[in-house]
């Protein structure tokens, strides 16, 4: 083999070497960056429809279409300085709530499905939840206020006012109550509260709602599985039963 | 057959036999619109597009009560009824293993289509932002006589375009769409500026100080795509062998100077390789006038019609066997 060849052979194989580490280490930083993006925690307050975290970030072309769609310029997609996995929808209640168009503009421009186009009523979306600070809350202090009962688009359903036993004193509070089941995290509340901060703040449901888990038997509720499920075995042993002897209910047997 | 080594003694001579003359600038300024032609449309595609994206999305310039172009580079919706998608941020999506719905695979599909007739990296040079700053970079460089700092294979850009695909199936989510500094800089310029330019101010360094056309020409995935796609185009860069005289003035402006393999051309009667952006710069400082856009099939039918053979790949090679274009490229 001549020198010339071996020389080009050396310079081949130096360039690719050189090559393949240039990839190998930029790689490393790539997935490292992707890590850190795209696994960020779920607290971002997303535009109705959005699918669970780890499914919309890997499904939002970050097209901002949704943006323009809302006429109320409440969306807005985040850049390299948010705290927010960067490109995706998001909005900030206490800036601009979402007030819940009823045709669901946004969810419907989305182009990918990241935004789901499943909804067909946007009382349905949950794009947050509602949580109330009672050490804040001028209703829970004991003063009348219940504005964001009063602006909540779902009315009498999300959040409620109850009564409440006051301390040191026979008049009784009238408290906001929120329902998850109903709220849908639209962040009016939020944008009316009256205080300096708000003390009714739209979080991500994640971050804040438990869960009981199967084992828990709350027997005492009329609705819940555990009655529900005992009523109908005993109903299924008891119908033979009565069959054979119905003496108690002859006074409802209509020959009298 | 010109003689290299008399060269600088006499007048050279291509392999036609005519002599090698340079390129000179007109005085005149439709001279120079001339030459700047292409230059001049590229600007305007560039920036008209960016200010329709931008006027529809705050000023809401609308066409029959529908935005013009809502959304973005990523992602839009044309008139109302045309849906646009970047199919390389489509193909890495489906890399995750996520569905997507029609409308974005038929958006993509449609511009898929589109580079398909016009050239695959038309993107690049036509439509894509960052070409601004990388055009402004290789003017400063070219200017301060600036010298690469490192070496990188042209090839590298596909070792790029298969980690963005492997890392979007390894981390689930589209890997190159999360750190694209042309989706981030078109994003920013219409939804609201954050930090993006730093990308940008990256990109500048290294295309100025670092290695010449080093985003574009070496590591951009996107631009890598649209190269395979580009492999395929029907409009392309036909090339007039009989006239050209290897002065290589062509090579000297092209972006990429290794698709100007004047033996390849010969051959095929066009610049075939897909790395080639169609940014029509050559056609412009051609003294021969031996470059222009041309449609694949209607290059083969005209040689056909002028009963001229089309070199075979041995016959291109003799006739360019001194090419000096190709040494200095």
């Amino acid at each position: 083999m001549s020198s010339t060849s071996l020389k080009a052979r050396r310079k081949f194989l130096k360039s690719i070497t050189q090559n393949t580490a240039i990839a190998a280490t930029g790689g490393l930083v790539w997935a490292a960056l992707l890590q850190k993006e795209a696994r960020a925690t779920a607290f971002a307050i997303r535009p109705p429809g959005a699918l669970k975290e780890n499914e919309f970030n890997a499904k939002c072309i970050k097209c901002g279409q949704c943006v323009t769609a809302c006429p109320y310029d409440t969306l807005a997609l985040a850049n390299t300085s948010d705290q927010i996995p960067i490109g995706t929808p998001y909005y900030i209640p206490r800036d601009i709530p979402c007030y819940m168009c009823p045709d669901i503009p946004c969810m419907n421009a989305c182009p990918t499905g990241a935004l789901t186009h499943e909804l067909e009523k946007i009382e349905d979306s949950r794009m947050g939840l509602a949580v109330i600070d009672i050490e804040n809350c001028l209703s829970w202090l004991g003063l009348r206020c219940e504005i964001c009962h009063r602006e909540c688009p779902v009315k009498g359903t999300a959040i409620t006012v109850e009564h409440h036993p006051r301390k040191l004193s026979k008049h009784a509070m009238f408290v906001p109550l929120v329902h998850s089941d109903a709220c849908t995290g639209c962040g009016i509340c939020e944008k009316a509260c009256p205080t300096d901060e708000a003390a009714i703040k739209i979080v991500h449901p994640e971050l804040v709602q438990g869960v009981v888990g199967e084992h828990y038997r709350l027997g005492w509720q009329y609705d819940s599985d555990i009655t529900q499920q005992y009523k109908a075995e005993k109903l299924q042993t008891d119908t033979p039963a009565e069959a054979e002897s119905s003496g108690l209910d002859y006074l409802n047997a209509g020959d009298l | 057959m010109n003689n290299t080594k008399s060269a600088d003694k006499q007048p050279r001579t291509g392999p036609n036999g005519k002599p090698v003359r340079p390129f000179i600038m007109p005085t005149s300024i439709a001279g120079k619109l001339g030459v700047w032609k292409y230059l001049i449309l590229r600007r305007v595609t560039q920036l008209s597009t960016l200010v329709l994206f931008f006027g529809s999305a705050h000023w809401a310039w609308n066409f029959n009560e529908q935005p013009i172009i809502s959304g973005n580079l990523s992602s839009s919706m044309l008139l109302g009824f045309i849906p646009l998608a970047d199919p390389f941020a489509v193909l890495q999506i489906l890399m995750t293993q996520n569905s997507l719905l029609t409308e974005v695979l038929t958006g993509a599909l449609i511009v898929l289509t589109f580079y398909f007739i016009v050239g695959g990296r038309v993107w690049c040079s036509w439509v894509c932002p960052v070409n601004m700053i990388t055009d402004l970079a290789g003017k400063i460089r070219k200017k301060l006589n600036i010298q690469n700092a490192v070496q990188l294979s042209r090839k590298f850009r596909y070792i790029m375009l298969a980690l963005a695909l492997v890392l979007s199936a390894l981390s689930g989510v589209a890997a190159f769409e999360w750190i694209s500094p042309i989706s981030i800089f078109h994003r920013e310029i219409i939804f609201g500026l954050g930090t993006g330019w730093a990308f940008l101010l990256g990109i500048f360094i290294l295309d100025t100080f670092i290695l010449k056309d080093g985003w574009c020409g070496y590591l951009c995935p996107l631009g890598a795509f649209y190269s395979i796609v580009g492999k395929f185009s029907f409009l392309r860069i036909s090339f007039d062998s009989p006239s050209c005289t290897h002065c290589i003035e062509c090579t000297k402006v092209c972006p990429e100077p290794q698709v100007l393999d004047l033996k390849l051309a010969t051959h095929k009667g066009y610049i075939s390789a897909g790395e080639c952006t169609n940014c029509g710069r050559c056609i412009g400082v051609c003294p021969e006038d031996s470059l222009h856009f041309d449609l694949k099939w209607w290059i083969a039918r005209n040689q056909q019609n002028n009963n001229l053979q089309i070199p075979s790949a041995n016959e291109a090679e003799n006739l360019t066997k001194k090419d000096p274009g190709r040494k200095a490229a």
